[in-house]
């Protein structure tokens, strides 16, 4: 039995100890933002936060959270995730959108830790958030929109 | 035609190709690989009479772990590590950054975690996620891609690029330091290093006690 925070509420899961954390999520929680994208943490779709930081969902079996805080896509909140929201609506990030949850959660978690980022920084940041419509610019853009409205 | 006699013919060239095959030094070279996937006992080294050639030999094998690319991978010259048995640079592309722990928002541990992770309904060529503790990046001074073992054994040796550890540190490190141990149980998918670190240990120590002697080149 592994039992865990998930946006906020306590959990528990008492399945096969190697289930990675991305199928807890979408199977036995339905919380279906969370997307499976390539399952060798290749290309960020799956990314959660696990304790205030990114991580890949499809990489971490479920045993090995125990008494951790997971928030998903559903569950973001707080400063940075409002004007990520704001400037991903404001610039119309998404393309065919699959990847943008996992986007979206990186670049939360970058301003969570550098709040003014440059173009280096968010390059580094982004680099495992792989996008197939190459929304790539929008996404940089909209993460300084969103860092140039936190400062008011 | 003949066909009896051609079939023949056919089958007598492939003993003969066979029988090249087994000589050639193709074969020569299996055996060096194989070699390569093991390590000889320090002990065995004993028959070195003169201590400097003694030195350098046990130096030489202990190179088959550490230029091993299990080992340099996380020992760039960049701030970029490499991957697999062909070196490769990492995807998806990740640097340095603080303690070489990776960038703010990509940190190893963004992908890698305590241990080596099993992944399941994947390509034959990905089995595993490779993880330890400590996993992170040696320090650029540290940087062994593109140096000979001789450059390398000078830079194991100088307190300035070796993290300030004397020799019974290096020799501590070696034989039991947890990451450096990821190299002989690196997970399903991963070649590992040759031997055991119990003997690359063992190799460090008598290569140490013989006074820590660097190939010349």
């Amino acid at each position: 039995m592994v039992t865990f925070t998930l946006n906020g509420q306590e959990r528990t899961f008492d399945g096969d100890p190697d289930t990675p954390l991305l199928w807890v999520i979408r199977d036995f929680e339905k919380l279906t933002g969370t997307k499976y994208g390539c399952g060798v943490a290749q290309c960020g779709a799956c990314t959660v936060h696990l304790d205030g930081t990114p991580r890949r969902s499809c990489v971490t079996p479920i045993s090995t959270i125990e008494g951790s805080e997971v928030v998903t896509i559903e569950g973001v909140s707080g400063t940075e995730a409002d004007a990520v929201k704001t400037a991903w609506t404001g610039l119309d990030v998404p393309q065919c959108g699959y990847c943008q949850s996992g986007q979206i959660m990186s670049a939360v978690a970058l301003l969570q830790m550098v709040p003014k980022p440059t173009d280096a920084d968010i390059d580094g940041a982004m680099a495992g958030n792989i996008c197939r419509c190459a929304t790539y610019h929008r996404i940089r853009a909209a993460i300084h929109n969103a860092a140039s409205s936190m400062e008011g | 035609m003949n066909w009896k006699l051609a079939i023949t013919g056919v089958a007598t060239l492939c003993l003969f190709v066979g029988a090249g095959t087994l000589l050639s030094p193709a074969s020569v070279a299996q055996d060096a690989k194989i070699d390569a996937k093991t390590l000889k006992p320090a002990a065995s080294f004993q028959s070195i009479a003169n201590e400097r050639e003694r030195s350098v030999a046990l130096f030489q094998e202990a190179g088959k772990v550490i230029q091993h690319p299990r080992c340099v991978n996380c020992h760039p010259a960049t701030d970029r590590p490499l991957q697999g048995v062909n070196m490769h640079p990492h995807q998806p592309p990740v640097f340095r950054g603080d303690g070489g722990m990776g960038l703010p928002g990509m940190q190893c541990t963004t992908c890698h975690s305590a241990e080596n992770t099993p992944v399941v309904g994947q390509a034959d060529t990905i089995k595993s996620i490779p993880g330890n503790p400590a996993w992170h990046l040696a320090p650029i001074e540290m940087a062994w891609v593109g140096k000979s073992l001789a450059q390398i054994c000078q830079q194991i040796k100088d307190p300035a690029r070796n993290g300030g550890k004397t020799m019974d540190q290096i020799v501590e490190h070696m034989a039991h330091d947890e990451l450096v141990g990821w190299g002989w149980k690196p997970g399903a998918g991963r070649e590992p290093v040759p031997g055991t670190q119990a003997q690359f240990g063992e190799l460090i120590s008598a290569w140490v006690k013989s006074g820590a002697a660097c190939p010349a080149s």
